[in-house]
């Protein structure tokens, strides 16, 4: 569907210049408002916001997706919550502490569910103990409550729990974690959370209505013990058509939208009845290449196309050569039109674990000529360069433009993107040489693509799990295993730049940029852009 | 008749078979779900938990035999991105579906057949060759960029109609229609309307073809001759003889407009079954597919079948069964 966005371009220019015929629709703040059969004489302003990907359950615990969560946060809260730059805050839980080396004491908040029962640390024991039993679960949250081995409740307001051995990043995980009212009884379906019959949190909004599909219908929750939210009544649209969307909030019909197609950008940007919202995110695109095979690898060849004798990939100084052929800042002008940053490690600036000594690999195309002859190829490979074309931001357009830019010191490139559902298959299976793929550090912190992207791939431990080319560095294990255990947050803090420094200077894998994540919504709102790409809409307010 | 009946029951029967079996086969030689659906985050065993828990731990042959186990009992499997009874979710989305498809093709009776006839009777006229010219449009502008040129026009620089989404329901036999409530209207007039662009031409196209064929025929002379008005030559003689390949395409196109409108679906943001099996397959939601595929099929069964017996109330000529 992609093709569509060339015709918005037009479309947004027509509709700029007609602008002024409009205005009857200039308060589309308020235009669905009476839809609401549940909305209930309410004071205060109702809003329609549409986001691109559909909502599939309204199970906090059934299917770990983003989409699904960001829905969530309107509805349920967590102990530990995040802030725009994915900082951890206090959620429900007021204050938490370790008080020996495998406790934690979690302080909870006096507040109430949307059925008026206190929560209490009940709350919490029962939803651990829930997590696990989801049935049929595509993606489970377990993953996030594995570390615990024991739950102990102190009082109504505090919870203690145990983990297996140290484990400092136990409220990180938690942060993943919605609670919910043990008031549920015993076994909750997921059916009886899309009804809506279970779906009671503590959170900010209350649903009224879900349709799949379609769109979700929230009241203010007046008893909310945070900030109230401005808005009395959410309708929450899915629209998954880039063109569609951008095009309901152009006609008024909705004052928020998420992910702006990159080739609207540039023209929302001037259009003064909307405002653009942008951050950098905690996604990297990067180029994974085969290191699972000391033997030829499938898609490296020699210049006229011979079959190896191994795989040349793994010699550092052609993954560095592949990596600084690569012009970083050309990308993100002329392909992501500067909706991304170029990047040299895991996580933007700023983030806990950012090693500022780390920089974006400058771009030498004469040095990975060098580098390259240095390891016996002076005169060039033969690539086959793989990518999804349907998954990432213009994915299928990065990888061409890397293969213009490897052709350019000697390496013959063939690019060859395909649907996800069909990419991402071979790619675990370890089909591919080179291929680009996307990582949303869901964290923040860097333990988290150390563990999953670049540690040895180890079944038995959880580890590398997502290691797609089974990169491995036994140096750089150890400092995993070390960090992983350290429970001091600075010390932790520089051994994951140290992890960093280690990764990057072996080219264990080449990126390329950070998305940056754009929302749009009328003028006259403001918006707290977040890094991790949820959509909150009681982060939009009016403008002061 | 009811031979002919029976007949066409097992031919369906099979045609479902041997469609779930490619579908089965088809969606695995693709990929496993379970890589699409599955937290980044997740660890190994993880994995192979979710894997176990979709019963994709199984060889195919015997996941196949538990959903033929299942679909003998009405049971089509649950589907594995909404942990819902597939058929449900699928029924759950059908009323918008068929409201749009219905009206679209409603409309495309209610425009092209008048115009075809009169591109019919008067084929030199200015009137009739624009009529033919403009119908061209109808079938060779691609369905999504007709859309967002109606968003464009309504929606972004008129401000007349809202430009996606369904509208307000109300409830009717138990299932909630939005062809019921005005602001309902308002949201179904565009999407019908691009979505029965290309079925108005192909209506239109036909009753003229239909037309010029039937004027000159010795039947339409006499009726003339016999000093019949030319209103009862046209609506009685012409129309009812040209209205065979009419039905039967109109029926042809309510199948597919009904299974098949998921461009408009998506950019209208229309919560049907077309946009559900384009997520579907997007993250190769098997069941839900085997399910939608399979009322596909029943629904053409049923459509060929009323088409058929249709002809028989047309053209008295036309029976069922006889010597097939």
């Amino acid at each position: 569907m992609t093709s569509h966005t060339g015709f918005l371009t037009t479309f947004a220019i027509v509709a700029a210049s007609l602008g002024g015929m409009g205005d009857a629709r200039a308060q589309g703040v308020q235009s669905q408002g009476a839809q609401s059969q549940g909305a209930q004489g309410a004071q205060g302003t109702p809003i329609t916001v549409a986001v691109g990907a559909p909502v599939t359950s309204m199970d906090p615990h059934y299917h770990t997706l983003t989409p699904n969560e960001q829905a969530h946060t309107h509805v349920f809260e967590r102990l530990v919550e995040t802030d725009d730059k994915a900082r951890l805050r206090p959620g429900l839980a007021e204050s938490w502490k370790l008080i020996d080396d495998t406790t934690w004491e979690f302080k909870l908040r006096a507040t109430n569910f949307h059925d008026g029962s206190p929560f209490t640390a009940e709350d919490v024991a029962y939803t651990i103990a829930r997590v696990p039993t989801v049935l049929n679960s595509p993606g489970s949250f377990s993953i996030y409550i594995n570390a615990i081995s024991g739950v102990e409740i102190v009082d109504a307001h505090t919870i203690r729990l145990r983990t297996k051995g140290v484990y400092p990043l136990l409220p990180v995980d938690l942060s993943q974690v919605f609670v919910i009212s043990h008031k549920l009884g015993p076994n909750p379906t997921t059916e009886d959370f899309n009804s809506g019959k279970n779906t009671i949190g503590t959170g900010p909004y209350r649903l009224v209505s879900y349709k799949n599909g379609d769109r979700i219908e929230l009241d203010r929750n007046e008893a909310f013990w945070g900030e109230k939210p401005a808005w009395s009544h959410v309708t929450y649209r899915m629209i998954s058509n880039e063109a569609a969307r951008t095009a309901a909030l152009l006609s008024g019909d909705v004052a928020l939208i998420d992910s702006v197609p990159t080739a609207d950008i540039a023209k929302l940007r001037t259009d003064s009845r909307m405002k653009l919202w942008e951050t950098v995110s905690l996604r990297l695109i990067y180029i994974m290449l085969d290191q699972s095979r000391d033997g030829p690898t499938p898609f490296v060849k020699g210049p006229n196309g011979e079959t190896l004798d191994k795989n040349p990939l793994k010699d550092r100084r052609v993954r560095e050569a592949l990596s600084i052929a690569i012009n970083r800042p050309a990308i993100v002008d002329r392909v992501m039109e500067n909706a991304a940053i170029p990047s040299g490690q895991f996580l933007p600036p700023g983030s806990y674990s950012y090693a500022p000594d780390v920089p974006p690999p400058a771009f030498d195309a004469t040095r990975a000529k060098a580098l390259l002859a240095e390891a016996g190829y002076p005169n060039g490979l033969t690539i086959t360069l793989h990518s999804s074309n349907d998954r990432y931001l213009n994915d299928a357009k990065i990888v061409q433009t890397v293969g213009q830019m490897w052709s350019r010191i000697g390496i013959k490139t063939t690019v060859e993107p395909s649907p996800w559902t069909n990419f991402v298959g071979h790619a675990n299976k370890q089909d591919y040489s080179t291929f680009l793929l996307g990582w949303g550090s869901s964290t923040g912190e860097s333990s988290n693509p150390l563990r999953s992207l670049v540690a040895t791939f180890d079944a038995s431990k959880g580890r590398g799990a997502v290691n797609r080319a089974r990169y491995t560095s036994p140096a750089l294990d150890a400092l995993i295993d070390k960090a992983l255990v350290t429970v001091d947050d600075g010390a932790r803090e520089k051994i994951l730049m140290e992890g960093v420094r280690m990764v990057m200077a072996d080219t264990a894998l080449i990126p390329l940029h950070q998305q940056k994540n754009t929302w749009a919504t009328k003028a006259g709102l403001t918006y707290v852009p977040r890094a991790d790409e949820e959509t909150r809409v009681f982060d939009l307010r009016p403008a002061k | 008749m009811a031979g002919w009946l029976v007949r066409r029951l097992v031919q369906a029967g099979f045609v479902m078979l041997a469609m779930s079996a490619i579908v089965f086969v088809g969606l695995h030689a693709i990929g496993n779900p379970v890589d699409i659906l599955i937290s980044p985050d997740a660890d190994q065993a993880e994995r192979a938990r979710a894997i176990a828990a979709l019963g994709l731990d199984k060889p195919l042959w015997e996941q196949y035999f538990f959903f033929l186990r299942g679909a003998v009992q009405g049971d089509l499997g649950r589907s594995f991105v909404f942990n819902e009874p597939a058929l449900k979710l699928i029924l759950g989305r059908m009323p918008a579906t068929l409201e749009l498809a219905v009206t679209a093709v409603i409309m495309s009776v209610l425009v092209g057949l008048p115009l075809g006839l009169f591109a019919g009777l008067y084929p030199n006229s200015i009137a009739g060759r624009t009529v033919m010219a403009g119908s061209i449009m109808g079938f060779s502008l691609p369905g999504f960029w007709v859309g967002l040129m109606l968003i464009m026009v309504f929606a972004v620089t008129l401000g007349w109609l809202p430009s996606s989404g369904r509208g307000t329901t109300a409830e009717l036999f138990g299932v909630q229609w939005s062809f019921l409530t005005r602001d309902g209207l308002r949201h179904l007039l565009m999407p019908a309307l691009n979505l029965s662009l290309f079925n108005i031409s192909l209506v239109l196209r036909l009753a003229r073809a239909g037309v010029r064929e039937t004027m000159p025929l010795d039947y339409i002379r006499f009726a003339r001759a016999k000093g019949l008005s030319p209103r009862r030559v046209v609506f009685v003689h012409v129309l009812r003889n040209i209205l065979i390949p009419v039905v039967t395409v109109v029926g042809l196109e309510l199948g597919s407009t009904i299974a098949f409108s998921v461009v408009t679906e998506s950019v209208f943001a229309w919560p049907g079954m077309g946009k559900l099996i384009i997520d579907s397959i997007n993250v190769l939601d098997r069941p839900v597919i085997v399910a939608y595929l399979m009322i596909v099929v029943a629904l053409f069964v049923t459509i060929n079948l009323v088409v058929d017996l249709l002809y028989t109330v047309l053209d008295p000529r036309v029976r069922l069964g006889g010597r097939a």
